[in-house]
């Protein structure tokens, strides 16, 4: 790669020694280009990675001297039902949010690719939580679900339904997690599908009507298949943000209740700054990551069998 | 591939804008609503109803938020405007709104200034310059994009406390002043402009950085622009890094700030909600002003993988 880069690169009509020297140059150019980026990333992103990969071996808590425990925390990793439910949660949770983004998303893009009154609107309106902090998505619906004086309880009442526990009930929480976040992410899922729709060739869909196909033919056959990269990219984002799910938690539940909606990380965050094994907490991410690579592999090799490249 | 991502994003921005105005045209015939509106209506509703619904309590008593079922404030508009006045002098006084807001947009500022510079650097360099050990430097960017930030927070909070960043602004704008993000967007930015542009500013005797500053950046506006929006949006929401790095009340950020209101302040919901408010509006203003380039940068930083 470097190579062919290079011979991109370089001026045809330099002879030998200029060559030498600018070779030189170039070198110390890049190495003070690259320098403000090496530092900060080698510092703050791969010295810690391999520094966590110590401290995943380690009893540590952050302030007396560490000890050297090899596989312990792994081995007591496997053992831990709170883990091992920590674990069942943030795969109930990625299980729905996933495919609830993706297939709304989907159909408001189609509609939303339209030339409709009140478009502005409409895209406005799917696109303000995006920009909206998860922090302050969590404290609305927080208000919103709130089992006492909250709307949608007064809602339900008047349809004539019981009132719900909503984020206070064990059974209901990580539902409402699911759909607050459902609500936060659409738009970004949205604006992705808008992309894609909008890189399809109109002819491809006229073409399609002149053969006779009906609108949800021509989707079915012609459009769908052509959003399939922009799909997979979308269940690959969401299933990594899934899977790192913290913040909305933090701010409604803090896990509760009844540790309810303890998923991974949040578990992880309570190992590390709660209880201080920040050893154990690391051998938590490195299995999270482990986890995210794993899905990811997957989907790109499954992604690879069934979404379809235009070349 | 980068390339076709950007114009793809460019044709999304322009249709987001000027997406109403073929029914100006002179070919608009009259036909019955499109069978659409019936799906984006109460999508659209969904999607507002939280913020209305956050704005009318905020507008509120804290004793009309005490009955159930809840209605509308009363006394439109004469009370509610001095209950939101009430309220949100009442957040305002309660709580250092005013310094978490010059403290959030310190660190955004220096973190988007950081980016563009420093990411520009090492895009440029990454995709241009010949230097040794460039391919193994692009690979260790790539796989550090790739792990999650929970597995490096524990040792990030280690060696910020070693250099005494723990509890200061510095602690949440250095780590973050380069992103591997950003390099690798711009990186395969530039791999996609013709040499023959810098070719000739060399020629003319400009040096590297004349050439990258004066030639180059000019007409990146759409990549730029996406990797300051990206970042922007990212440090201004960004929680569990201050959640840890971030402990006295004076150095939090908004959303750390708000957060930390919520235990003080879970019971008056009206004073919650405004706090709530001020600390979205700075973001949702510039959304909806520069609501094409949040769009089109999304979709370009999203098509990139």
């Amino acid at each position: 790669m470097s190579t062919s880069d290079a011979a991109a690169t370089a001026p045809r009509t330099l002879r030998a020694g200029r060559w030498d020297r600018l070779l030189g140059s170039e070198s110390t150019t890049g190495w003070l280009f690259v320098s403000p980026a090496v530092l900060v990333i080698g510092l703050f992103g791969v010295a810690p990675i391999v520094w966590s990969i110590v401290l995943s071996f380690q009893s540590n808590d952050l302030v007396t001297p560490a000890t050297w425990v090899g596989m312990a925390n792994y081995k007591a990793l496997l053992k831990d039902p709170m883990f091992a439910a920590s674990v069942r949660r943030t795969i109930v949770y990625t299980l729905l949010f996933v495919p609830i983004v993706t297939v709304a998303a989907l159909a408001v893009a189609v509609a939303l690719n339209r030339r409709l009154r009140g478009m502005r609107f409409y895209r406005t309106a799917v696109f303000a939580p995006v920009v909206t902090s998860t922090v302050a998505t969590a404290i609305m619906f927080n208000w919103l679900l709130d089992p006492d004086f909250g709307i949608v309880n007064a809602l339900l009442v008047k349809l004539g339904l019981p009132a719900q526990g909503f984020f206070q009930s064990p059974s209901q929480a990580l539902y409402c997690i699911v759909v607050m976040t459902v609500w936060g992410w659409l738009g970004f899922a949205v604006i992705i599908y808008l992309a894609a729709l909008q890189g399809v060739p109109l002819e491809l869909m006229e073409a399609a009507a002149i053969d006779g196909a009906t609108r949800w033919r021509a989707f079915r056959r012609v459009q769908l298949p052509l959003l399939g990269p922009a799909t997979l990219f979308l269940v690959i984002w969401l299933s990594i943000n899934a899977l790192q799910l913290f913040d909305e938690i933090y701010v409604t539940t803090r896990g509760g209740p009844l540790s309810a909606t303890t998923v991974v990380v949040y578990y992880l965050y309570q190992q590390a700054f709660q209880l201080f094994e920040a050893g154990y907490a690391t051998a938590i991410a490195y299995v999270l990551f482990l986890g995210i690579l794993l899905l990811t592999v997957v989907q790109l090799l499954i992604g690879r069998k069934f979404v379809y490249y235009r070349s | 591939m980068s390339y076709v991502a950007v114009e793809r994003a460019d044709t999304l921005g322009a249709a987001g804008v000027s997406g109403t105005a073929p029914l100006q045209g002179p070919e608009t015939r009259r036909r019955r609503p499109s069978g659409w509106h019936l799906l984006l209506v109460p999508v659209a509703l969904l999607m507002i109803f939280p913020f209305v619904w956050l704005i009318i309590t905020s507008a509120s008593t804290l004793a009309e938020t005490r009955v159930f079922p809840p209605t509308l404030p009363a006394g439109f508009p004469v009370t509610w405007i001095q209950n939101l006045v009430h309220n949100y002098r009442e957040a305002w006084t309660q709580a250092p709104f005013g310094r978490w807001v010059l403290n959030t947009t310190i660190v955004t500022f220096t973190v988007v200034i950081g980016n563009l510079a420093f990411c520009s650097l090492a895009g440029y360099a990454l995709a241009r310059l010949r230097f040794f050990g460039r391919t193994a430097l692009f690979l260790v960017i790539l796989a550090t994009l790739m792990v999650p930030f929970q597995v490096v927070m524990i040792p990030v909070l280690l060696i910020c406390k070693y250099l005494g960043m723990v509890d200061t602004l510095a602690a949440l704008v250095v780590p973050n002043l380069v992103t591997p993000f950003g390099i690798f967007l711009l990186r395969q930015f530039f791999k996609t402009l013709p040499v023959e542009i810098e070719e000739a500013a060399r020629i003319d005797g400009a040096t590297r950085l004349g050439t990258l500053v004066k030639v180059l950046l000019p007409s990146m506006a759409a990549p730029l622009a996406t990797v300051g929006i990206m970042t922007m949006l990212w440090s201004w929401n960004d929680f569990l890094w201050p959640l840890i790095a971030i402990t006295s009340q004076d150095n939090m950020t908004l959303q750390l700030g708000l957060s930390s209101f919520v235990g003080s302040h879970v019971t008056n919901w009206p004073v919650l909600m405004a706090g709530t408010v001020m600390t979205q509006i700075p973001m949702l203003l510039i959304f909806l002003v520069a609501q094409r380039w949040f769009v089109q940068s999304f979709a370009s930083s999203g098509v990139k993988g």
